[in-house]
């Protein structure tokens, strides 16, 4: 058995404003990640071409053991996917896509449905054109929750959901994960549902993956240290830098490779160290995606 | 019972850290008695709604503090004899020989009165158990 769900080597697409830039990625099975990008990064076309939607000009996908696009149609009984631009019917009602999926896919677990329709406080003879946009969200996860999917792809699941109907789907979304056979990964401009809930991040920005880590590593290795510095002096060249801000005697360093050892070589340098602060994974973002694209100019 | 545990989004600190103070504090308080088995990392993952690598992680440490147990694929345990409970006791004990010897000072004793007073109570103590 293979334990990558999701696995990327080397994948490129060009398109005439836009090129996917040798996106390699790898989802163990029984984790869950999160895709973070600016809008037009790379994240939807990523999750396409994982669906086998949109075909890559180079490199190896598989995802559940499944070559794509070849073998899509195997691997898609195992995937559920739900994206933002998904149409369900809105003159059918929540009940008849019910029967309609379930028609299709024999592993459909009715009780599971039923659950979810209490927990998500949706009525099934309702029509889709009546649901706001909250509950057409929470209508398309069901639909693909309850097939029981091995994997779960999910482009910008929470955007535009209200905070309690944000907090019923990502509960669902762990509920799922209580089974170790099942992987999800999520796309998501809202970095803290990704710092939630996710074991590991992938930070994409124009086209390319700039960092993929477990997110422990991520929260532990960004730091921000504010310094102040001694008159005339200069400040100390630390390894492990990615930022300096601030400004003259008081400076403001961001790594993104803290350790001990570095306050200490600070103090060496004649400077105070006056905090060590830890950031939010917004932060180590924007930070990463602003340190990226300085390398990328110069 | 484990549902008793909070995790805030606005707490500056990580959240794996919010996870292992408040589990040393239920078995601190005794919420959670010695060999009681405790949830599974994925059961308080899926609870709190974090991931799982966040609970794996407060397990790992508080198992590397000697808190908890992990057998591989039995679950977690309260430690038989969880080494917080000694570090607790020693912090009130610190407490409390520190007053001692304020006392001590106020009633003009010397250190050996004070050391034959405390060495009275152990052996009554002893006496008491036997």
């Amino acid at each position: 058995m293979n334990d990558l769900s999701v696995h990327f080597e080397g994948v490129s697409k060009n398109y005439p404003h836009f090129t996917l830039n040798d996106i390699s990625l790898e989802l163990p099975t029984g984790t869950i990640m999160g895709l973070i990008g600016a809008n037009g990064a790379g994240k939807s076309t990523t999750i396409r071409i994982l669906m086998g939607l949109v075909h890559q000009d180079q490199g190896q996908v598989h995802v559940l053991g499944r070559a794509m696009p070849q073998e899509q149609a195997a691997a898609k009984l195992d995937i559920g996917f739900v994206s933002e631009d998904m149409r369900l019917y809105g003159s059918a009602t929540l009940a008849w896509h019910m029967k309609f999926v379930r028609s299709i896919y024999a592993q459909w677990d009715q009780p599971y449905a039923e659950m979810l329709l209490q927990r998500f406080d949706l009525k099934p003879p309702q029509k889709i054109k009546g649901l706001s946009h909250g509950q057409r969200v929470k209508a398309a996860l069901l639909l693909a929750l309850a097939r029981r999917p091995r994997l779960l792809v999910l482009d910008e699941p929470t955007t535009g959901l209200d905070p309690v109907a944000r907090q019923e789907v990502l509960g669902e979304l762990m509920a799922v994960l209580a089974d170790e056979d099942r992987t999800i990964l999520f796309s998501s401009h809202n970095t803290l549902d990704v710092e939630q809930i996710s074991d590991q991040i992938t930070f994409i920005d124009r086209g390319r993956i700039i960092a993929s880590d477990d997110k422990e590593i991520f929260l532990d290795r960004w730091r921000r240290l504010r310094l102040v510095l001694p008159p005339e002096a200069d400040l100390p060249s630390l390894p492990g830098v990615v930022q300096v801000g601030g400004s003259g005697r008081l400076p403001v360093l961001v790594t993104n490779r803290f350790d001990a050892a570095m306050v200490s070589a600070c103090n060496d340098a004649g400077a105070t160290v006056q905090a060590v602060d830890p950031m939010t994974l917004e932060e180590i973002f924007v930070a990463n995606v602003h340190s990226r694209r300085e390398k990328q100019t110069v | 019972m484990h549902s008793e545990l909070v995790i805030s989004q606005s707490d500056g600190r990580p959240m794996y850290l919010q996870i292992m103070e408040q589990i040393r504090q239920r078995i601190a308080v005794g919420d959670w008695a010695q060999g009681q088995e405790i949830p599974s990392i994925r059961q308080l993952a899926v609870t709190l709604r974090v991931s799982v690598i966040t609970v794996k992680r407060a397990y790992l440490e508080l198992e590397r503090e000697g808190i908890i147990v992990t057998q591989q694929g039995k679950g977690s345990i309260v430690a038989p004899n969880p080494r917080l409970g000694t570090k607790l006791y020693d912090q009130e004990l610190a407490k409390h020989i520190e007053r001692i010897a304020q006392l001590g000072e106020l009633l003009g004793l010397t250190p050996q009165d004070l050391a034959s007073r405390v060495r009275e109570a152990a052996d009554r103590l002893t006496k008491e158990y036997s």
